[in-house]
């Protein structure tokens, strides 16, 4: 596979793990504009492991990922308070501050505005990259077929009848929170260390937009949609070269008439005709 | 020092504060968080920028460019608005953001991504007013701002359709019963919202010297947070809002450096939303609401 | 068990801001009763279920489940320590059918997975969904498991609500105008069901304006208005009292 190919499905790697992050608060129904943070707290800190303390790849990546997730935690419970678009400024608001805080301290480490260069000599493997996205895959698909998942979907179409159905909201949407801030960790660290650098400006509030628009465009309900809307962000532009500086302006639009035309995404539970895992007796169509 | 950079906040909070109301205008009638006005705010600067280029005096530019962007909006309204009156609130939200990215990379193309400024438009005149130094570009410059935030008071409260609005922001139905016309008052908002937003980006790129395609997206968050801070859908919450976020960012900068702006900025927005989510003029949501 | 009391509540109170929506409520519900909750709009018989459920706060006063207080619990565990409840307007899940509206109901229940080793570990079992089949089949919603709420009828709703309520084995459930909207054949379907429900064990409580409906199936009823209990006793009694005729009809001057 040619370089280009390569780094073509790395990207394309990298955003599913992305949207996937997006995907675990949004099916609580917590819509997160943020995780462009939790992206870099987990390249920062997996970066540093590997530079300055010279960690093995994984204890490195996963610890980055962890204490992604664990400030996800922390952030998910006074989140709890909040809904839709305040939620959305709040997440938005706290991904800004992790970046400015990456661009104002820890500088001697990192580089500061300036970047963190040299993240390793060679960039890691593309299995590595895929084989955290597989992983993922199977565990939203064993968790869209639970009881768990059931549960999500429940808390997302209606939290407080749910909590009146004997549901712990708070557990499962602080939960889901944190593990999309695990996720978004693991991806930021597999990003430092593919690229090999890394600045506080890439975490911006754009990076948690388009990770939100993957979720969104692909289908919000079900975890397919967002690789489906990941793929197509990476996907298409190589497709749509034609348009050369005018492809923002075309996703724009497509943006647009998507709301219009299928505001529930392109993927749905009743196209994938997804049924839970309870297992079945005589008649079922 | 301090009474300088004040006053300098100040400066920078009007024009927050006029994204502030752009936003809360249509949250307050609508519920509706247009995203797009960031990038609205960005077309006022560059469409004035360009009637003065070929040849309008400033002071057509101001308000033409003002009439451009208001229609902008109401395209806006057309097609992130209209036909998803029904959806859940994050749809339309969504579809602001696709207009966002495509006025954003529209005016890229168009008019290039370098950053370029009003050409000079007066002499200005330098006056002291105890420590502080203003100069008369500054003083006019708030001036409009202060003007347009009185206009704006001055249109909600005397005319119908401001009636309209404030009826139709308390309740849809009763607005109705009462013989307003919705869809009037709705296209009405996103017209004014438009209009101040544009006048909201000449007056930033006066102040700063600065135009460009990407200089938008800063300050249409701030504009949102301002809004949050301030309490939504309340112009004089959107107002305090404003001059409060301006007048932080330019402390921050003053006391430490221009790297650490954001973070001051940001983490008010968040603790505001920790401490008191409807904001410093918001009133506090009744517990009957939900079930 | 008839007889033994499975809802007490004692001087609740409730304001919103300064409105006192529920004044020292006293009411005792025994096991195995159907029970009416009336009185005219705005009379807090809504806010009583809320303040059971958990939803409100009491702002005094104890409110017990059989022996157990629950005053100041969070609505999860009050429904797992077996209170059930429909709503004013029916609020079922968008996005789930039938069938998993009433799975969702048994989130909580001992899972007792035969034969389904790996998958048990995230809680699926073959009983559960067998009563969760068996549910539906009861209440006549066997033909719409696999169907959207926003393809039933009104009346199906209703029933499913109200099916989802009882997969969580409730000791006691909370109807909520049951009947608004309904026309008479479905009425009469309901009533059939509600006595099906009581026959199950399952005390209940209803809340409705719907005179006939209410005077049919409850043995017991408690009148509110302004939040104050006006009246207690059986059909027979209530519809004779004053002060009940005088909250419903006006003063007759």
């Amino acid at each position: 596979m040619s370089s280009y190919h390569l780094d073509l499905f790395s990207a394309l790697g990298i955003n599913i793990l992305l949207a996937l992050s997006v995907y675990s608060p949004m099916a609580t129904g917590q819509l997160s504009l943020g995780n462009a943070g939790f992206m870099a707290i987990g390249a920062y800190v997996s970066a540093m492991l590997t530079v300055h303390l010279h960690m093995p790849l994984f204890p490195a990546l996963v610890i980055g990922g962890i204490l992604a997730g664990t400030i996800g935690v922390l952030v998910g419970f006074p989140a709890l308070r909040l809904k839709g678009v305040f939620l959305a400024m709040a997440t938005l608001g706290f991904s800004e501050i992790v970046r400015n805080y990456f661009m104002n301290f820890l500088e001697t480490w990192t580089g500061g505005a300036y970047g963190f260069r040299g993240i390793g000599d060679t960039p890691i493997s593309i299995v590595w990259i895929w084989a955290w996205v597989f992983f993922f895959i199977m565990f939203f698909y064993v968790l869209s077929r639970s009881r768990l998942g059931l549960m999500m979907i429940a808390t997302h179409d209606d939290d407080t009848v749910s909590e009146l159905m004997g549901i712990n909201i708070v557990r499962l949407k602080v939960g889901a929170f944190g593990l999309g801030a695990f996720i978004a960790g693991l991806a930021g660290g597999l990003y430092a260390h593919y690229y090999l650098y890394i600045e506080p400006e890439f975490f911006n509030v754009w990076q948690s937009i388009y990770m939100v628009l993957f979720v969104i465009m692909g289908g919000m309900l079900t975890f397919w949609g967002g690789v489906l809307g990941a793929g197509i962000f990476t996907i298409l532009p190589e497709f749509t070269r034609i348009l050369h500086d005018w492809r923002g302006a075309f996703f724009g639009v497509v943006i647009i008439v998507l709301m219009i035309a299928r505001p529930a995404g392109i993927v749905t539970r009743e196209i994938l005709r997804l049924d839970f895992w309870i297992p079945q007796r005589g008649s079922r169509t | 020092m301090f009474a300088q950079q004040l006053f300098n906040g100040i400066m920078l909070g009007s024009t927050y504060a006029l994204i502030a109301i752009s936003f809360t205008l249509l949250m307050g009638v609508l519920n509706m968080l247009n995203f797009a006005i960031g990038e609205v705010f960005m077309l006022g600067a560059i469409i004035g920028l360009t009637f003065v280029k070929i040849g309008l005096s400033l002071y057509t530019a101001f308000p033409l460019a003002m009439v451009c962007t208001g229609i902008l909006c109401l395209v806006v309204e057309r097609f992130s608005f209209r036909p998803l009156r029904h959806a859940p609130p994050l749809v339309p939200l969504l579809s602001t953001i696709g207009f966002s990215i495509l006025f954003q990379n529209t005016a890229e193309n168009i008019w290039g991504s370098e950053r370029s400024q009003f050409p000079p438009w007066m002499e200005p005149v330098i006056f002291h007013i105890g420590p502080i130094l203003i100069s008369s570009t500054e003083l006019i410059i708030l001036g409009a701002a202060v003007l347009i935030m009185l206009g704006l008071d001055f249109f909600i409260q005397h005319t119908r359709i401001g009636r309209g609005m404030r009826a139709v922001a308390e309740s849809t139905e009763t607005a109705s019963v009462l013989g307003v016309d919705a869809n009037l008052i709705i296209s009405t908002s996103f017209f004014v919202s438009g209009a101040l937003a544009g006048a909201s980006g000449i007056l930033f790129g006066l102040s700063f010297s600065f135009v460009s395609p990407f200089m938008g997206m800063e300050p249409g968050i701030k504009g949102i947070a301002a809004m949050i801070v301030g309490g939504m859908g309340n112009i004089r919450g959107a107002i305090v809002g404003g001059m409060l976020i301006g007048i932080i960012e330019v402390l921050t900068v003053g006391y430490f450096g221009a790297l650490a702006k954001d973070f001051t900025v940001y983490g008010a927005l968040f603790l505001a939303l920790l401490i008191r989510p409807q904001g410093i003029l918001g009133t506090m949501q009744s517990e009957r609401a939900r079930i | 068990m008839k007889g033994k009391s499975i809802l007490t509540l004692k001087g609740v109170c409730k304001n919103f801001g300064g409105l006192m929506a529920v004044d020292h409520l006293d009411m005792e519900v025994l096991s195995g009763q159907v029970c009416g909750l009336i009185g005219p709009n705005g009379a807090g018989k809504t806010t009583v279920f809320n303040l059971i459920t958990g939803v409100h706060r009491c702002l005094s006063g104890t409110i017990r489940l059989e022996e157990k207080e629950i005053t100041r619990e969070k609505p999860y565990r009050i429904t797992r320590s077996g209170v059930a409840r429909t709503f004013q307007t029916i609020r079922l899940f968008s996005n789930l059918s039938t069938l998993e509206q009433v799975l969702v109901g048994q989130n909580f229940l001992p899972k007792s997975g035969a034969g389904t080793a790996a998958a048990g570990a995230l809680g699926t079992g073959l009983r559960l969904r067998d009563e969760a089949e068996e549910l539906l089949k009861l209440l006549g919603l066997w033909e719409s498991r696999d169907q959207r709420p926003n393809t039933l009828p009104y009346g199906s709703q209703r029933k499913v609500e109200i099916a989802r309520a009882l997969a969580t084995r409730p000791k006691l459930l909370l109807l909520d105008e049951p009947v608004a909207g309904m026309n008479m054949r479905e009425t009469r379907d309901l009533l059939a069901m509600i006595s099906k429900i009581r026959d199950l064990g399952v005390t209940i409580l209803i809340i409705d304006h719907d005179m006939k409906f209410v005077m049919g199936i409850c043995s017991t009823l408690f009148v509110l208005n302004f939040g104050r209990k006006i009246a207690e006793g059986t059909p027979d009694q209530i519809r004779r009292d004053e002060q009940v005729l005088e909250a419903y009809l006006g003063k007759e001057d």
